[in-house]
């Protein structure tokens, strides 16, 4: 299996460059786009993943033909203004009138359309190589779920519900691990967008897409939401994290259980399932079952929270709690005007969610 | 300067019609009039004051993005500035703007004394400009009866559901389907009148096959706006059904469908594309032609490339669908598609080529314009190629690199070639030329600014930042690139400024131009600059597609060779 996916993303290398340009030196290219980059990169010319790898070495191909006709046209055009500016006694005749060319007009129609073809062809590998490849049999399923402005994963096979960190697991060419993506809305349109690991797929109510990743490195990818969805688009951020495989199976396996009933939080959790949070949260074993704000079962436990916004600190779940328009003014999650006991308990009880 | 009907004139009749002088007067004659060329001016007008309110926009946008989360604007304001600026710049600055210059153009350009229906031509223009007033009226009345006034929020391109009751309570979306609607009823009232009076009204001698090539585009753009602007209207209509009348079109909760209003929008959105660009390529061939002193190059294949891009452009719309899930075989037929639009246009840029080429070149301003635009443009096309690359635009589709390659056609090549246009017939509009020491700084200005800002958005592209977000994290690198683009954003603003100078400086102390200060060859620049109400006292004949050259080589006319 392993080799069958290297192998054909090698395939589709070579046949999009024409077997021209080697990985090898491609790979300097991100390497110079990097300084350009803060500590987590988006730089789509840095892909840590087959399709992100597919797309970018279509992209230098296409780059490289357009950069070739833009010096030739480009020069051809600096050198006509310079050579033929109207010099002192010019003004007194007319240069010789040319009417067109035939053969000369043809030549610039023919060539065009070449370079268009070898264009579509190459375009046409890619797109059948990225959305018509077979899906493994081990391959893991998510669902992802738009909302104004956070994303929900539930992972079918395994039970779990979780909101705006996707864990996944790494895909290494020994072990391939691809992680298939089935996507809707549930509200207004979205787009998922990781950079380095794949292009972006909307997310549209009414209708499903899937798509699919396979991140080559462990580690945390970033992304945000690419289609326009309201007041908060833009802190509608994305957060995946390839774990290693052992990584993966502690994550699993923690997501799994039942939350945390920590007799030190009761009076928070108290206050939680009296309150108008159970409307839209979830906490398993629990009677807080809403479905329209994210899954809280385990939030203790992610890196940050308002959908990657703010850090997942004491101070800071308290003050969205207070009020999340300190943070996402916009947001659907109304300022829940608890009093400071409350609030300090119900934030105590959110942070043993582990 | 005496006022009098066409009418009146061409038949001969005394001039009882004379009204005392006075503001009311001349508000009347303007509100009133049905000259093909008033109406071309408040076009022009009415698209510069929409010019200067969506730049502001714009300005009030880069000052916000300029650093990571900053608070200059709220989100709330900031999703309503970038969509006044996109629906404001399109719909009520592109399209009046060039109706105006058609207006004004293309009478004089075939021999004729008027539109072909000027009364039809006067009401096209008042409904559009309703419509742009009614788009800014919703600020104030966008809430209605629910609190502060509001403008709509949904992005020029609106897409459902968004703009369902659900998600958009209040008239802000009432207001932007409106003005959107009744510019639309403008748009095909004029390009019908275009296309009848290029049809039935043309000079003796003048054949379809002579006719000046700004006129031949101004038809095949008016041929797009009928097939595009209905489907427009009929999608905001069906807008309007889902939110008044219970309709489910777009309504995804109760099984409409999201994709439709994709389609009914692009279908319009792309070809429009077209209806602005053609234009700039009309104004081009006009103007390299002139300061290069050599006819057009290939003028059966510049006629032959605007109606190709013209049919090929209504079959491209889904390029700015290939991330919502069309699959694989719509997305291939799209990429093909979208690229063969590159053979007119590439056809179009080595015409123009081959028209400077062998040339003695003036670089008067009307043709430094002309040549920025052929680099920005080519930079366009090359950009746009990559984005037709459909897996290349899961990347790129949606990014600032979007923004960037649009803006670099919409000011690049269309922005640029209305300036040349203004700099060019501003002599025969007023009678005076515009200054060309400030039209040099404006020039220079403006290729800094827009360099600045439009190369350098290409990278926040590259580097993972979507387009429409109101503010950005401060760790993706992306922060010193919107800085450049901001700083850029000043130098365009001040060039646009200088511009505004000079047509008001110049329409007083401007020097005194004279029918013909370009020595052209067209039939606008054989009457008096400007032209009297009636255009021409005698309508001419031609024999070729440069009557005035004919004019000024009767040893040598063009006739002999077409």
């Amino acid at each position: 299996m392993g080799s069958m996916w290297a192998g054909r993303f090698t395939a589709t290398w070579n046949r999009a460059t024409g077997g021209r340009l080697k990985p090898s030196r491609a790979v300097k290219i991100p390497a110079l786009l990097a300084i350009w980059s803060g500590p987590y990169s988006t730089n789509i010319f840095a892909p840590k993943g087959t399709p992100a790898q597919s797309i970018f070495g279509l992209s230098v191909f296409v780059l490289g033909i357009c950069l070739a006709i833009f010096l030739i046209v480009g020069g051809l055009l600096t050198f006509a203004v310079i050579r033929y500016r109207s010099r002192p006694g010019d003004e007194d005749s007319e240069p010789p009138q040319i009417y067109g060319s035939n053969l000369v007009e043809l030549s610039w129609t023919v060539i065009p359309i070449l370079i268009i073809v070898v264009l579509f062809l190459a375009s046409t590998r890619i797109i059948f190589v990225t959305q018509k490849a077979a899906k493994p049999a081990n391959a893991l399923d998510v669902v992802v779920i738009g909302h104004q402005y956070w994303w929900e994963y539930r992972y079918p096979k395994l039970g779990i519900v979780t909101a705006n960190e996707l864990h996944v697991p790494v895909s290494d060419p020994e072990h391939p691990q691809v992680t298939y993506l089935t996507m809707s809305s549930a509200d207004t349109d979205h787009s998922f967008w990781v950079p380095e690991l794949a292009g972006k797929t909307d997310l549209i109510p009414n209708k499903v897409n899937t798509m699919w990743i396979d991140p080559t490195r462990a580690g945390l990818y970033l992304g945000q939401c690419a289609q326009y969805c309201g007041v908060q688009h833009a802190k509608m951020l994305i957060r995946v994290y390839a774990d290693t495989p052992e990584q993966f199976s502690a994550w699993v396996a923690d997501q799994q259980k039942v939350a945390l009933q920590a007799p030190s939080a009761a009076e928070g959790r108290e206050v939680f399932l009296h309150n108008a949070c159970v409307n839209c949260h979830s906490v398993s074993g629990t009677d807080a079952k809403g479905i329209f704000g994210p899954d809280l079962s385990h939030v203790g436990g992610r890196a940050t929270i308002a959908s990657g916004a703010v850090q997942n600190t004491p101070e800071n779940l308290r003050a969205f709690i207070n009020n999340p328009a300190d943070f996402k003014p916009g947001a659907l999650m109304p300022a829940m005007h608890l009093n400071d006991h409350d609030l300090n308990a119900v934030t105590q009880y959110l942070s043993t969610l582990k | 300067m005496a006022t009098h009907t066409s009418a009146a004139a061409v038949a001969g009749l005394p001039q009882t019609m004379r009204r005392p002088g006075g503001v009311l007067s001349v508000v009347q004659e303007w509100v009133t009039t049905v000259d093909h060329k008033k109406i071309g001016l408040m076009y022009i007008g009415y698209a510069l004051i929409f010019l200067v309110i969506a730049g502001a926009e714009a300005l009030l946008m880069r000052v916000q993005l300029a650093v990571p989360n900053n608070h200059f604007v709220s989100p709330q304001v900031f999703n309503r500035l970038f969509t006044m600026h996109g629906t404001t710049m399109v719909f009520f600055v592109g399209m009046p703007i060039l109706f105006g210059f058609g207006n004004y153009l293309v009478p004089l350009m075939i021999g004729a004394r008027d539109m072909a229906f000027p009364r039809l031509n006067s009401f096209s223009f008042w409904i559009s400009a309703f419509g742009g007033v009614l788009l800014y009226f919703s600020y104030f009345a966008g809430s209605g009866l629910y609190g502060a006034g509001t403008a709509p929020d949904v992005g020029w391109f609106a897409y459902a559901p968004l703009t369902s009751k659900v998600f958009s309570p209040g008239h802000s979306t009432d207001y932007w389907t409106l003005s959107v609607l009744l510019s639309g009823v403008g748009s095909i009232g004029t390009a019908l009148n275009i296309v009848a009076t290029a049809l039935t009204m043309r000079c003796k001698g003048m054949k379809l096959s002579r006719m000046p090539l700004l006129v031949w585009i101004y038809v095949v753009m008016s041929g797009i706006a009928f097939v595009a602007v209905s489907p427009l209207t009929a999608a905001q209509i069906m807008l309007v059904i889902d939110r008044y009348l219970g309709g489910h079109f777009f309504d995804t909760q109760a099984g409409g469908s999201a994709v439709l209003w994709m389609h009914f929008f692009w279908i319009f959105g792309h070809p429009e594309v077209y209806i602005l660009v053609l234009p700039a390529f009309g104004f081009a061939n006009e103007i390299i032609p002139v300061f290069s002193r050599k006819a057009i190059f290939g003028y059966p294949a510049m006629v032959a490339a605007s109606v190709g891009i013209a049919f090929v452009s209504l079959g491209v719309w889904a390029h700015h669908m290939f991330t919502v899930g069309m699959g694989p075989d719509a997305n291939a037929f799209f990429t093909f598609s979208t690229m063969v639009v590159a053979v007119p246009t590439g056809i179009k840029i080595f015409n123009w080529l081959a028209t400077i080429w062998g040339g003695n070149i003036r670089f008067a301003t009307p043709m430094i314009f002309s040549i920025g635009f052929l680099f920005q443009f080519l930079i366009a096309g090359l950009t746009g190629v990559m984005l037709a690359v459909s897996p290349f635009d899961w990347q790129l589709g949606n990014s600032y690199f979007v923004v960037a390659h649009f803006h670099y056609v919409l000011v690049g090549a269309i922005l640029f070639m209305i300036f040349a246009a203004f700099y060019y017939w501003y002599p025969k509009i007023t009678g005076r030329m515009l200054s060309e020491k400030l039209g040099k700084w404006h020039f220079w200005l403006l290729v800094f600014g827009f360099h600045m800002t439009f190369d350098f958005m290409h990278v926040p592209g590259l580097l993972g930042m979507p387009r429409r977000v109101y503010t950005y994290e401060a760790d993706r690198g992306w922060g010193d690139w919107n800085m450049i683009v901001s700083i850029g954003a000043i130098f365009q603003t001040i060039s646009v400024l200088v511009f505004v100078y000079n047509l008001v400086r110049s329409y007083y102390k401007g020097e005194i131009a004279g029918p013909d200060p370009w020595d052209a060859w067209t039939l606008e620049w054989s009457t008096s600059s400007p032209p009297p109400s009636y255009n021409f006292a005698e309508l001419p004949t031609v024999s070729s597609r440069r009557p005035l050259w004919d004019l000024k080589h009767p040893d040598d006319p063009d006739s002999n060779y077409e």
